[in-house]
């Protein structure tokens, strides 16, 4: 042992533990919603206050992985006091609010949303905005028959400021032909209700390409890519979190949608497994829908921690060699 | 952010015109010397700095947009890398606005305003002639516009040249001769400030305290205006110190003149209180509501007064920046306001210093690109910033959360224009103007069928009836028929209800609006039906787009009135019309911004009470 002065000395051992800092309780807010009192964090929206009562607010462009963007205006609900509804989806609460979700005000102004959808949409493979209109009972039958589809592109070449005025025989909707042009898959805007979910997915809440973005003005805005390019040579990755969030169908998996071309497409016939990723160690959640023992197409819950929801392509799409081609002819090879 | 660009590369003249805003390029990801090309597709580390001037966006694409006449894809690509933009975001840009084309165009272009007071003096006959001698629409050289703020002089055009010293031309009145002459003669056409005098039919009144100076000194000359008491409300302002300022004008109840008439003093005091930095004044100069013009007037003949109303609001607020957006639509007074802005840097009353007093305040000049929308206050930060003129949720609000995100003041020229005024005559002087409810001079912007259109300046408490017969009333002895208060998004008043009490308090008892001061009057022989469609047209054109019940209901009522229109309803006139009641309230009750929330105010209010399109008597 030496007996050399010690040049360093460790400071001393803490007295206790450390401990993570404290935190304060989250303030809470008291506030009415129906005519029942409630209490809940400060930091919530009116959407979960509603939802904390068991009411089931609708909603079409809110979704939890996704920044509000309270365009759809379907989850709208009376503020006393206020001049107009406000959308629950995104208002955060305050105290003494009082508010209703089911006046007639809320009911009129859902089903006139609904309304405008559905005679300007095809909704038909939109079982959630199929649902809301029976429950509020949307007729988009009264504004008439719907216009002629507008033509390939025409759409994409609208000039803002300008349109030709109706003669109102017909009500116009944005349906027109569908866009094939990869082999992952399809974008059929005439089912869009430009909610904006692809585009924020695709954007800085999951994806960060910013492939595409909403173009145009009014009745004639649309999603498009930059400079209204087929999707192979824009910027897109084919990560499929786009198809992940829409919510009426507009974009599908190629899979699903020559399956439905052909009157193949068949939920009931569909099963539903949960698995992990097999291709990298950040170990998504895959949703496999199987059909007639295919692969038909890949979700991801949007409630597991790890990427809520989102894929990259090798995950969404990565799935033919399941399949595997020639395997079956290879293991029985007498057919 | 992890950008790719497949588009065209850029040429010379094309880089040179993004260029000449945006300065050379001095990185390689700004499209300097490193070689993309042979690099594909890469990621392009723009970092903050760049990323941070997205806001230079509009003006880049201005300067290619009147360069070339419309705005090629390289352009664009080449904007995308020096500013970090995602290309597919800069096409949404690129298509919201209607002064910006995508496809090429032929170089002079010229805009007829075929909108409401254009209408019944002769804007379709011109669209006619026009059509005769320069072709149909879509050929391009020449295109329907909405009201481009000269309803004074109805009806209007707008000529655009691009090319490399690209012109603008106001023409109003408008003849065809004289825009198939200015097309031939390639010169640029300088109207002197006298010939304001046209639009302000009270020009000469001493008693004027808003349109005093207009058409009377050189809007150009800082000198003039100084002379004229210019600068002096500064100077007193700078005595009574931020908080005397704000005090006054709470004192003065001074409301926003630019349409929602909220107390400009609260906003202010928000504005100053608001501990997040900096804080940022904009001058709402967007003015594109169907039949104002007062605030082009304004900026046309007394732009100082403009950049003296902002810096006393910078000083009071504590904001060193201001941004004045003005419309794309109105080439004189962009170009009175930079000079305006530039000669008031030069004597030291912008810039870092102001007056010598020590504080800082400049201010930007901003041009729309074609968008209505782009007047409500967030979309116009959105488009500052660069991106889609969308509007915010609110709240939070502007004094809150604004332009950049920051604590920020906006308001409409004409409101500006009253600070001097406040701060000169003493806050509570000031309130002794006008009524109790409605304090000051207020400008209206009459225009239609009276004798003596213009601006004119009167203290509030003055009846419609009366305002109109000092617009010399309706000539040849015709009766009225109807009156559109507060433009579009205002509402029709019919011949019983002309005695309505021109005040905030007065219009809202009689269930109508201020609006941003219109009254637009119409004659017996004009056709109401013809004037719904239009305004109909209007919305359905202008909406952003972005909530289903403006983008949809502005289209179905467009569709209703045409069917009213051509005698074609479906079931009865009254299914429509309680139709149209609800379209009305969901617009109204859940759209996110104002402009759905009154698309349907006016069309409402002249179905009610004035039987716009009678039955049996098809238009078609
Ligand atoms: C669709 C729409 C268009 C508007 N256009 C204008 C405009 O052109 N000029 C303006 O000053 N305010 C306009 N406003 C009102 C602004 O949002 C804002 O209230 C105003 O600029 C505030 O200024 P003030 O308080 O001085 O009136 C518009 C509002 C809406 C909803
Ligand atoms: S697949 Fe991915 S990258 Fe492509 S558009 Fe959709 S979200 Fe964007
Ligand atoms: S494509 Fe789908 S997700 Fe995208 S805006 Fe349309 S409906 Fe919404
Ligand atoms: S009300 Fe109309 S203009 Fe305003 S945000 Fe909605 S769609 Fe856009
Ligand atoms: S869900 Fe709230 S606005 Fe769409
Ligand atoms: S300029 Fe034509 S209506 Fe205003």
């Amino acid at each position: 042992m030496s007996t050399d002065t010690v040049w360093f000395r460790p400071p001393p051992r803490p007295s206790h533990t450390p401990q993570p800092p404290e935190q304060p309780e989250p303030a809470s807010v008291d506030l009415t919603i129906d005519g029942q009192a409630v209490r809940v964090p400060a930091d919530w929206t009116i959407l979960q206050a509603c939802g904390s009562l068991g009411i089931d607010t609708p909603t079409l462009c809110y979704l939890e992985n996704l920044t509000p963007v309270n365009v759809c205006r379907i989850c709208v609900v009376e503020l006393a006091g206020a001049r107009t509804l406000v959308p629950a989806c995104s208002r955060v609460v305050e105290p003494g609010m009082d508010i209703r979700t089911d006046s007639p005000r809320v009911r009129l102004s859902r089903k006139m949303v609904l309304e405008f959808l559905g005679s300007s949409v095809d909704l038909s493979t939109a079982p959630q905005a199929q649902a809301y209109a029976a429950r509020y009972g949307a007729c988009p039958e009264r504004y008439g028959q719907p216009h002629a589809p507008s033509g390939p592109g025409e759409r994409d070449a609208r000039e803002p400021g300008h349109h030709h005025a109706p003669d109102g025989s017909a009500a116009e909707t944005v349906a027109q032909p569908v866009k094939v042009d990869n082999d992952l898959y399809i974008r059929d805007y005439g089912k869009c209700i430009l909610c904006y979910k692809c585009v924020e997915a695709c954007g800085t809440d999951a994806q960060n390409t910013f492939a595409i973005a909403v173009a145009g003005r009014g009745f004639d805005a649309r999603i498009s890519t930059e400079g209204n390019v087929p999707l192979p040579d824009s910027a897109c990755v084919y990560c499929g979190n786009c198809i992940g969030v829409c919510p009426t169908g507009a974009l599908m998996f190629r899979s699903e949608f020559e399956l439905r071309k052909q009157g193949q497409w068949d939920e009931s016939r569909q099963t539903r497994t949960d698995t992990i990723c097999p291709y990298c160690g950040v170990g998504c959640t895959l949703s496999l829908h199987v059909q007639d023992n295919r692969i038909v197409k890949v979700t991801s819950p949007l409630d597991v921690e790890v990427t809520h929801g989102h894929l990259c392509i090798k995950g969404r799409f990565g799935f033919e060699f399941v399949h595997g081609g020639d395997l079956k002819a290879d293991a029985n090879p007498e057919g | 952010m992890d950008l790719h660009f497949h588009g065209p590369k850029p040429t010379a003249a094309e880089q040179a015109a993004v260029d000449s805003v945006l300065g050379p390029p001095t990185s390689a990801w700004a499209g300097g010397a490193r070689n993309i090309e042979d690099e594909g597709h890469i990621t392009l580390l723009g970092g903050h700095a760049a990323r941070s001037r997205r806001d230079l966006l509009l003006p880049a694409l201005h300067a290619v947009q009147s360069r070339f006449g419309w705005v090629p894809p390289g352009a664009v690509d080449y904007i995308c890398r020096r500013l970090t933009v995602p290309p597919a975001e800069a096409h949404g840009v690129v298509t919201f606005y209607h002064l910006f084309s995508l496809e090429p165009r032929p170089s002079a272009v010229v805009h007829v305003c075929d909108d409401i007071a254009c209408r019944i003096k002769g804007a379709e006959r011109l669209c006619d002639e026009l059509e005769h001698s320069l072709g149909p629409e879509r050929e391009g050289h020449w295109k329907r516009s909405p009201c481009l703020g000269c309803c004074e002089l109805a009806p209007a055009a707008l000529a655009l040249d691009a090319g490399e010293s690209p012109r603008a031309t106001a023409l109003a009145p408008a003849t065809h001769a004289d825009i198939m002459g200015l097309r031939t003669s390639g010169e640029e056409r300088h109207d002197s400030f006298e010939s304001l005098r046209r639009s302000v039919p009270q020009c000469g009144d001493p008693k004027l305290r808003l349109l005093g100076r207009i058409g009377q000194i050189d809007p150009e000359s800082l000198d003039a205006y100084r002379q004229s008491g210019g600068y002096t409300a500064l100077g007193r302002a700078i005595e009574l110190g931020p908080e005397g300022v704000i005090r006054e004008v709470l004192a003065s109840k001074l409301m926003g003149r630019g349409g929602a008439a909220f107390p400009t003093g609260r906003k202010w005091d928000a504005v100053a209180k608001a501990p997040a930095r900096p804080h940022y004044v904009v001058c709402n100069a967007d003015e594109s509501e169907p039949g104002t013009f007062k605030d082009r007037v304004l900026m046309e003949g007394d732009p100082f007064a403009v950049i003296e109303g902002m810096t006393i609001t910078g000083f009071a607020t504590g904001s060193e920046r201001g941004y004045l957006y003005v419309r794309g639509e109105y080439p004189l007074a962009t170009r009175r306001m930079r000079l305006a802005i530039e000669a008031a840097r030069a004597a030291g009353l912008l810039g870092a210093n102001v007056m010598n007093a020590g504080f800082t305040f400049d201010v930007e000049l901003r041009s729309g690109a074609g968008a209505y929308i782009c007047g409500e206050e967030t979309a116009l930060f959105n488009s500052i910033e660069g991106k889609r003129g969308e509007p915010r949720n609110k709240p939070p609000f502007p004094v809150h959360v604004g332009l950049f995100g920051k604590p920020t003041v906006v308001n409409n020229v004409e409101t500006l224009v009253n600070i001097p005024l406040i701060v000169s005559l003493g806050g509570e002087g000031y309130a002794r103007v006008g009524t109790p409810g409605s304090s000051g001079p207020k400008l209206f912007c009459v225009s239609g069928n009276v004798a003596r259109p213009g601006v004119y300046e009167v203290d509030f408490g003055i009846s419609l009836t009366d305002l109109i017969a000092q617009a010399g009333g309706v000539p040849d002895g015709k009766a009225i028929r109807a009156v559109l208060l507060g433009g579009a998004a205002g509402m029709f008043v019919g011949p019983d209800k002309l005695d309505v009490s021109l005040t905030f308090e007065g219009t809202r008892a009689a269930g109508v609006t201020l609006g941003s001061g219109v009254v637009l009057v119409f004659d017996e022989s004009v056709d109401l039906g013809d004037v719904l469609a239009r305004i109909a047209a209007f919305f359905r054109d202008e909406s952003c787009g972005q909530c289903v019940p403006c983008r949809v209901g502005t289209v179905r009522q467009e569709e209703l009135i045409q069917r009213l229109r051509s005698g074609q309803p479906i079931g009865s006139r009254d299914d429509e019309a309680s139709l149209l009641k609800e379209i009305g309230q969901v617009m109204r009750d859940a759209s996110i911004c104002g402009l759905g929330q009154t698309a349907s105010n006016a069309i409402e209010s002249a179905l009610a009470t004035l039987d716009p399109i009678p039955e049996g008597k098809s238009s078609r």
